[in-house]
């Protein structure tokens, strides 16, 4: 049937599986909003920002583990999609982004509103296409999505010229798509993997560390199997937390930076680290040099490119972690007979960790008279539905919802790690709360990062997204302050936001409800409050101004050097 | 240390763009760049002179592989490959020195292009080594221009980069 590339491309959507996108138009994609006017199969939501509506569509992706999809318009729209395009790029989120662009006779000529957005996002994509012809639409979203959702996923850019939508053709959607260049491993090798358990078997202190690749990989529940059946810990990155329990004995919650005592203490003494889908990225290492100084090192991945990248690897195993993982489990079941006397050779090392989480165990000076926002996050754990998906903004708010919160399932935490964008928080939150109507959301953000993309209150209330927003708010930007305390000696540069914003009157202004507690003993009762109203809600908690997140490894210290007071 | 990698890549718009922007965003330097279509044209074949380390080149490796229009990246380096570059040398010669410009160009089997009473250009192709070899020689006679290909590389023996 012969149709218009505007709609030739909502059909690709459709067939791709997309129920839900977030877009905003503009002179070049008109054409593809009026196909929208009336394509019933698929549900629009408008934000009130380009960079939001990317955001959205990540939030979107990282709840359901589908592609997520975001549209705009050319020059400004487009150049607008590049800090959520990076974001996604970062944390390796599926995402196909469709751009407009002028008219392919006026490329290159300054046309108005035209941007090389392809040139501009070259470096921070998977991959992008720009469309010459009607007859290549099908074959490239095809090609778009199963880059975006294969291997290492990733965002693709689709860049749409506006005669291009304009243009008829027959549509017809291939069958499917072979790319001779692109052929992601899928399996482990068979010889690296018994290996990988012959090693296991033999360590005497053993930890697995895993990041955002297991839950990217859908491998929690191998992971868990694994863990468990053998006694072994688990520690997980920023990325990975919910890819193990962490109310599981064996959990050692958070590592790097700002991670558990117990979980740096723990690397820093194995005798042998498991790595499966994380990238020993620096917030996670401290100092490459003294880095689990002891320990062999077996790193499963499915990118090869992450392997040996920073740190040296004594086996590497290429291929999707679920299958690896599976794999060895295979082979221990073939090996059962070693397991107990595995259990009881790394009886004493449990016992040593145990002592480490004994001796610090995360904590806070609690208060009285001032609001501590590891409180709050304890009590959004303790009264928030089992179920609920908490997505975060960037800074001190993010790292106390990693420690404190408590993480057990998969893509229940929304953070972005590897770019570390602030204003993600809302707009994710919002995307997720899109994918999953009836679950609870909630948005943690801090004052800093709630202004960057506050306009997105507007998209809550017009399409009913009941996200619950808490803003943790000392007025400072918090994480630069931090620093600034312990590095520059209080010299506070451009930091202190110290205008009051009555967020309530905010909320209000969008047709929104809104709460404010400044005492400890009103955080229940204001949590309790926002999540019976119904709709979007604020609530605001006014905390201690010059709280600290610990503990800390500073930048160029070693794991084990972490300020545990100050 | 100095490694000539071939990249055999689809030949897509701006595949070029994104192999040189992938260098440069990570930090890895490009001393020489070729690229052309092969007898497939479909399919175009770019030859790079880089230098670094194992770790480093092994990252290159991995990172000119996981570019989705990267079909193979081929590590010439110590291998059995035989390499070639062009260069011609525009030399500013008078009197004297004319005759020892076409002496030199004579013993490294080089041919002149061009000739003017007071200049000759060259055109030179070998291994890279020869070509530094004759400019070595050239040069205290007067090298008014120089420009290189960069060299391309091709492997020993029967087989061909598909196998």
């Amino acid at each position: 049937m012969k149709m218009t590339g505007a709609r030739i491309l909502l059909e690709c959507l459709k067939r791709e599986g997309v129920d839900t996108v977030f877009g905003y138009p503009g002179g070049t994609v008109i054409n593809i909003y009026d196909e929208l006017f009336s394509f019933k199969e698929i549900r629009h939501i408008l934000p009130r920002h380009e960079q939001a509506g990317v955001h959205a569509a990540d939030g979107f992706a990282r709840a359901t583990g589908r592609v997520g999809v975001a549209i705009a318009t050319s020059g400004p729209g487009a150049t607008n999609t590049v800090t959520g395009i990076a974001t996604a790029y970062m944390d390796s989120i599926p995402l196909v982004v469709i751009t407009g662009q002028v008219p392919t006779a006026l490329i290159g000529n300054d046309a108005f509103q035209e941007v090389d957005i392809i040139g501009i996002t070259r470096p921070c994509t998977k991959h992008n296409f720009l469309v010459k012809d009607v007859k290549d639409i099908a074959a490239i979203i095809k090609k778009a999505f199963y880059i975006a959702r294969t291997g290492r996923p990733g965002p693709v850019l689709v860049d749409l010229p506006k005669d291009v939508q304009i243009a008829t053709a027959e549509f017809e959607y291939p069958e499917s798509v072979e790319l001779r260049s692109y052929k992601p491993t899928v399996e482990g090798h068979p010889k690296q993997i018994e290996k990988a358990v012959s090693m296991l078997l033999a360590a005497k202190k053993p930890v697995i560390y895993v990041g955002g690749g297991v839950i990217s990989g859908d491998a929690a529940g191998e992971l868990t199997a694994l863990a468990t059946r053998l006694h072994v810990p688990v520690t997980t990155t920023l990325m990975g937390l919910g890819a193990f329990p962490e109310d599981n004995p064996l959990s050692l919650q958070l590592l790097g930076m700002h991670g558990t005592y117990y979980a740096n203490m723990a690397v820093t003494n194995c005798d042998l680290l498991v790595a499966v889908g994380a990238r020993f990225d620096d917030r996670v290492t401290g100092k490459i040099a003294t880095f689990a100084p002891h320990a062999k090192i077996i790193h499963m991945d499915v990118d090869p490119t992450s392997i040996r990248k920073n740190v040296r690897v004594d086996l590497p195993i290429v291929g999707q972690v679920k299958d690896v993982l599976a794999r060895m489990l295979k082979t221990l079941d073939e090996r059962s007979d070693k397991v107990t006397a595995f259990h009881a050779a790394v009886e004493p090392w449990l016992a040593e960790i145990n002592g480490w989480k004994q001796k610090h165990p995360m904590a806070y000076k609690q208060a009285s008279t001032v609001i501590k926002p590891q409180f709050v996050i304890q009590k959004l754990r303790e009264l928030s539905n089992p179920d609920a998906i908490v997505a975060t903004d960037v800074g001190q708010h993010q790292m106390w919802t990693a420690q404190f919160f408590g993480f057990r399932e998969p893509r229940t935490l929304l953070t972005s790690g590897g770019l570390g964008t602030m204003g993600f928080g809302l707009p994710a939150a919002m995307g997720a709360q899109a994918a999953f109507p009836e679950r609870q959301v909630i948005a943690v953000c801090g004052d800093g990062g709630f202004q960057m993309n506050l306009q997105e209150m507007a998209t809550l209330v017009q399409n009913r997204l009941p996200v619950k927003i808490v803003i943790l708010n000392n007025n400072f930007l918090g994480m630069v302050r931090q620093w600034q305390e312990l590095f520059f000696e209080k010299r506070y540069s451009q930091t202190c936001m110290e205008l009051p914003i009555d967020f309530i009157k905010l909320a209000e202004a969008f047709g929104a409800k809104g709460f404010q507690a400044s005492k400890p003993d009103e955080v229940e009762a204001t949590i309790r409050k926002a999540f019976e109203t119904p709709g979007p809600v604020i609530m605001e908690f006014k905390i201690a101004r010059e709280e600290k997140v610990l503990p800390m490894v500073p930048a160029g210290a070693s794991l084990n050097e972490m300020v545990l007071n100050a | 240390m100095r490694h000539t990698i071939t990249v055999l890549v689809e030949n897509e718009f701006g595949v070029l763009s994104r192999v040189a922007g992938l260098f440069s965003g990570r930090g890895f330097n490009i001393d020489s760049l070729s690229v052309a279509p092969t007898n497939d044209e479909t399919i175009s074949r770019m030859t790079i002179v880089t230098r670094g380390d194992d770790q480093i080149l092994e990252q290159i490796s991995k990172q000119l592989n996981k570019l989705i229009d990267v079909i193979k990246v081929i590590d010439f380096t110590g291998g059995e490959a035989i390499e070639r570059e062009m260069a011609l040398i525009k030399v500013t010669a008078e009197d004297s020195a004319r005759a020892e410009v076409l002496r030199i160009a004579d013993i490294f089997r080089a041919k002149i292009i061009d000739v003017t009473p007071k200049s000759f250009t060259i055109e030179a192709t070998g291994a890279p080594a020869k070509i530094d070899a004759i400019l070595e020689l050239l040069r205290p006679l007067g090298l008014k221009e120089l420009v290189r290909t960069g060299p391309v590389a091709i492997g020993r023996g029967a087989k061909g980069w598909k196998g």
